[in-house]
């Protein structure tokens, strides 16, 4: 098989397939689940540096995707910025916070990361709805037509499809590159024992540090790409703790720490998500959420690798099937 | 007077903070395990009573007593069919069990019993005395008083009884404990029974004095988070501490700076201490 077809060839096949798929599937409603699929897969790939690869479960990161959204709005309020503007801000508050976060809570192992995390978005959210600078409960609004190109108002779908899809391949980009270089190998050697890597002389919190800011860094352009297309945050859509659960249940399913889960994770969920929202109606938003709890469950008891990790162990069953 | 009264009132509401947060930090302190549902188990005991009290028409010991076997029996079911299987996993599936679980049980609270905020029918805690110029509530009253028993008797039951020795005994060395011929995974089964039933009752004594929905298992959640934080991980007696201290606050903020600003000042107090002292005012480092 490998001699017939490159080594690489499932990737250039996917990369090929997300390129064409709104010129194969032009209708609207097809085009408006790629552009929801392609920012679920940036936020949950971002989640994924520090999620998956370093171990370190954040069940917190709205906070640092809320800080991307606010960003960029804010600064349109005040001063009618471009949303596009707000993006470098919105990562340096990011990257900020996420020293702030990450300081007291890696000095300590194990469950203090997720507690801090779940505590400081919840902390921000409700602090946010009781701004007035930031809108409070009501949120703040993008242009509502466009000044110029620059503030990216786009009447189709289509530039918001490519601007989603040219980042989701620089960030998996950068991932694929740290995977292979020895800070890839420190964070996973973190996520293996945290003890043994110490003691190999790997600096293991300012690994985890960096790990973090990335991975924030990420998040928060995740958030500015979203007001930058829905022109609209509240408190909720930004900082709420169901932001987080998406990032984390889209990489879990796929694969936490591996490169494509959560395009995989995001392949499968994104359009199950749409269907029961379509099946079920405007109730349906409720079930949507008992079935994201019940498939976490799921994979956390019997598949805590995704399902990379499942295809894996089917291929080897296979392969000894085969060879017996 | 009306400080004393909002103190008062927040310290009766602390008592049944400190009761669920004991749950919380038995289950921390045995199996350096988190659960993230545990603010469900509280809503869960909320609508077990309400369940028991408008199908079978049950008084208060009635109530109480359904919501604690029910949530004992539901913790048992979970150590058994998830903790168990999770727990010497990685870490990611140790969170997201119990992180699931929570987003599960939420969920299908609000599909079932919707988001409105319910409140008992009246029962017989209904009315209010009054204690040297204080006017309480009795179902507050009883709520905090038998809320501090109960965390003094699990306290108790942990440092003075055999079966206590035992739980601290796997919590302490699990293969030293199986070599004394204790049996780990029916003591951690007990544990788990035991913090959801705390939760389960706490759930039940505040249904009888306050008003919830089923969005109340996460805000309960986070405070018991703060309260064990507070308190030192695995210390029942310093979540009683603790759970009185943060219901102190959370009251006296309520009534200094606002309802809304309550949840703040608890929330930047957890995320200080995070800061300042994780090991918490009782905890060993």
């Amino acid at each position: 098989m490998k001699q017939i077809l490159p080594a690489h060839w499932p990737v250039i096949l996917l990369a090929a397939a997300l390129l064409l798929y709104p010129l194969i599937l032009p209708g609207a409603f097809y085009r408006d689940i790629g552009v929801t699929f392609l920012l679920a897969a940036i936020s949950a790939s971002a989640w994924n540096i520090v999620g998956g690869y370093a171990g370190q479960v954040s069940v917190g990161h709205s906070m640092f995707f809320g800080l991307g959204a606010y960003a960029s709005l804010l600064f349109y309020t005040l001063w009618g910025w471009p949303p596009i503007a707000g993006v470098p801000i919105g990562v340096l508050l990011a990257v900020g916070l996420s020293i702030v976060i990450g300081m007291p809570t890696f000095r300590l192992t194990g469950h203090y990361f997720s507690m801090a995390t779940i505590a400081v978005a919840e902390l921000i959210r409700i602090f946010t709805g009781t701004w007035n600078f930031v809108g409070a409960a009501i949120g703040l609004q993008g242009p509502a037509t466009a000044r110029g190109w620059w503030d990216l108002i786009f009447r189709s779908e289509l530039p918001y499809y490519y601007l989603f899809l040219a980042v989701l391949a620089i960030l998996l980009a950068i991932t694929a590159v740290i995977e292979r270089r020895r800070f890839g190998f420190y964070l996973r050697a973190i996520k293996a024992s945290e003890r043994a890597a110490r003691s190999l002389g790997v600096p293991v919190r300012r690994t985890k540090m960096k790990a973090l800011a990335l991975s924030a860094a990420f998040t928060a352009i995740a958030g500015s790409l979203y007001v930058i297309k829905t022109g609209f945050i509240d408190p909720d859509s930004g900082f709420g703790i169901l932001i987080s659960v998406q990032m984390v249940i889209v990489a879990a399913l796929g694969g936490a720490g591996t490169l494509f889960g959560p395009l995989v994770g995001a392949l499968i969920l994104i359009p199950l998500q749409s269907a029961t929202n379509t099946w079920f109606g405007g109730g349906g938003s409720g079930l949507t959420y008992i079935l994201y709890g019940g498939i976490i469950v799921l994979i956390a008891r019997f598949e805590p690798g995704g399902l990379f990790e499942l295809w894996r162990r089917l291929r080897n069953v296979f392969r000894k099937r085969l060879h017996a | 007077m009306v400080l004393l009264q909002v103190i008062v009132g927040g310290l009766l509401l602390g008592a049944v903070y400190a009761l669920f947060s004991s749950g919380l930090t038995l289950i921390w302190g045995m199996m350096n395990f988190i659960n993230f549902a545990h603010g469900e188990f509280v809503m869960l005991g909320m609508y077990v009573a309400f369940l028991v009290v408008v199908w079978l028409g049950g008084g208060p010991p009635v109530f109480t007593l359904a919501a604690a076997l029910a949530l004992f029996a539901l913790g048992v079911g979970i150590y058994l069919s998830l903790v168990r299987h999770v727990i010497r996993g990685p870490m990611l599936a140790q969170i997201l069990s119990t992180f699931g679980l929570a987003l599960l049980l939420r969920y299908t609270a609000f599909w079932i019993f919707s988001a409105n905020f319910v409140t008992l029918p009246q029962t017989s805690l209904a009315g209010t005395v009054k204690l040297g110029g204080l006017f309480l509530p009795v179902a507050q009253l009883v709520a905090g008083v038998v809320a501090i028993c109960l965390t003094l008797a699990l306290h108790m039951l942990l440092t003075h009884s055999t079966i206590g020795s035992r739980l601290l005994a796997v919590a302490e060395d699990r293969a030293a404990a199986m070599l004394m011929g204790i049996r780990p995974d029916r003591m951690q089964m007990l544990a788990w029974g035991l913090s959801a039933g705390a939760a389960g009752i706490a759930g039940a004594l505040m249904a009888t004095a306050y008003p919830w929905s089923p969005s109340v298992g996460e805000t309960f959640g986070l405070i018991a988070f703060v309260v064990v934080a507070l308190g030192g991980f695995g210390s029942v007696i310093g979540s009683l501490y603790a759970g009185l201290i943060i219901g102190l606050i959370q009251a006296v903020s309520a009534f200094w700076l606002g309802a809304i600003y309550k949840d703040i000042v608890v929330y930047g107090l957890f995320v200080a201490l995070l800061w300042l002292r994780p090991q918490g005012l009782m905890g060993k480092a």
